[in-house]
């Protein structure tokens, strides 16, 4: 998953080297860095803000390290959704409370229905529903389209699933 | 000399019958001297020396005479290879499932186009099949004339198949895909469908997914070592797709298949999203197969899933694979 990391550095050689040999040993991928010079702490500190892609279950082994190594780490933050998948659903999509399908998958924490493209041919007949959701990883859009296939059950409503195997 | 029954005399076995009669100096040259011994359906039988096509000619006109039982013929006549083309039942197995044990039993190879038997006791006939030393070989039980089974144990040899993902319902996919194109309702191209012969008056075992799901079945079982069981497949069909929701996907870019799958994560057969330009995104009865493997990446094979002479090809090539 991606992830943004603002650490605050001593402006001194070998700091931001410290930073990112932890990423490296958890095998993250550093996608960008940014120093922020313009918003120096009053302690002389440089926030810089480092984005990188890594296994989300190494997060907080590396914001261990970091500390340990006397990094002041000042937030980090997923990049909220960055996968998405659309299905297709069929069925009484409105009259079973659609406001309810998308609160209990935006409810989750780590996932949204981004988009809805509805079309309601004639009243009571099926409708159709192209849902876009989107998540903060993989696992975790996964986790959502198994939640969507649940509520989808309860309310009667055929789930249509891309072929795709990996969601992306 | 190969000493052939058949059991099972209808389009299957008819077809079968006639291929063995028009390639007989083509194939007597890659497997030697063959004779079909025995035929018989569930009402008469032929046994000894009888002629083929005269066998077929009678079956047609007025049906097979009263003889031997077809058990009676797997149990007690000379032959050598089995050719058990009866109809499918995918809960018992039965005829077949007794006919192809007793066979295997005698040290008897065995072809079959008959899912019903692998479905209910896949790993019981293969284990029973190598402790009698003998074969059973079953390519027309999955996607008809396709080369599924051998094309995976021969030409992809040296891979790990990581996932299967087809379309093993010509029926269904005819539905869709001219649901796809005409934004007709589902009823309507059904019974469509049922004037032209592609669909059963009965069409459940289609359209719910029953008839991919065995196939699916043997995949599994075959091609990727899972005990899989028909109760293990996750089976949703195609009867509440409607022709707006081709409207919808279409504006995204889908289409809309029934897609058989097997991998990691389980059985599953149900209507899926299929991007418009992906080769599972085809049209009419076609079966397709889109194999993942470590070695040889993806490999998509298309073929006619059914049909008389589609069958009687896979059936030849699985006797070729025994003999020649």
């Amino acid at each position: 998953m991606m992830f943004t990391l603002i650490v605050e550095l001593k402006d001194k050689p070998g700091q931001l080297i410290k930073t990112l040999e932890p990423i490296s040993r958890l095998g993250g991928n550093v996608i960008g860095i940014v120093h922020k010079r313009d918003k120096i702490t009053p302690l002389k500190k440089i926030p810089v803000e480092i984005s990188i892609e890594i296994d989300e279950n190494k997060v907080p082994e590396l914001v261990d390290a970091l500390k340990a190594s006397g990094i002041t780490v000042r937030e980090y933050n997923e990049v909220r959704l960055v996968t998405t998948s659309s299905l297709l659903l069929v069925g009484h999509i409105v009259h079973t409370d659609i406001s309810d399908t998308i609160n209990r998958i935006d409810s989750t924490g780590y996932a949204e229905v981004i988009d809805l493209h509805i079309n309601m041919p004639q009243l009571n007949e099926p409708s159709t529903a192209l849902i876009t959701i989107s998540a903060t990883g993989k696992e975790n859009l996964r986790k959502a389209v198994e939640l969507l296939k649940v509520i989808c059950k309860e309310k009667k409503i055929l789930v249509i699933e891309p072929i795709n195997e990996e969601f992306s | 000399m190969i000493k052939i029954a058949i059991i099972g005399f209808g389009t299957v076995g008819q077809g079968v019958a006639e291929v063995l009669m028009e390639k007989r100096d083509y194939l007597r040259q890659i497997i030697g001297d063959y004779k079909v011994v025995a035929v018989a359906d569930s009402k008469g039988s032929l046994i000894g020396d009888f002629d083929l096509l005269n066998a077929i000619k009678i079956k047609r006109e007025r049906g097979l005479p009263e003889g031997m039982d077809a058990m009676e013929i797997v149990e007690n006549q000379d032959f050598d290879l089995l050719i058990e083309t009866t109809i499918t039942n995918i809960e018992t197995g039965e005829p077949g499932l007794s006919y192809i044990k007793k066979a295997l039993k005698r040290g008897k190879n065995v072809i079959t186009s008959n899912k019903g038997p692998l479905v209910v006791a896949y790993s019981e006939l293969i284990e029973l099949a190598k402790e009698n030393n003998c074969k059973l070989l079953f390519e027309a039980t999955v996607g008809g004339a396709m080369p599924v089974i051998k094309l995976v144990n021969n030409c992809l040899a040296g891979n790990k198949i990581l996932s299967i993902k087809g379309i093993l319902n010509g029926t269904c996919n005819y539905i869709l895909s001219r649901m796809e194109k005409e934004k007709m309702p589902f009823e309507q191209i059904l019974a469509e469908a049922q004037e032209l012969k592609i669909a059963e008056a009965d069409p459940s075992y289609d359209v719910d997914g029953i008839d991919a799901a065995s196939k699916l079945v043997i995949v599994a079982n075959a091609l990727l070592g899972i005990d899989a069981k028909f109760e293990d497949v996750e089976i949703t069909g195609i009867r509440e797709i409607t022709p707006e929701a081709f409207d919808v996907a279409m504006e995204k870019g889908y289409t809309i298949r029934l897609i058989a799958e097997a991998g990691s994560n389980g059985l599953k057969v149900s209507p899926r999203l299929i991007p418009l330009q992906h080769p599972l995104a085809l049209q009419g009865t076609l079966n397709a197969l889109l194999i993942k493997t470590d070695l040889a990446g993806d490999v998509v094979v298309v073929g006619k899933g059914a049909g008389k002479r589609e069958t009687a090809s896979a059936i030849v090539s699985d006797l070729i694979q025994l003999y020649g």
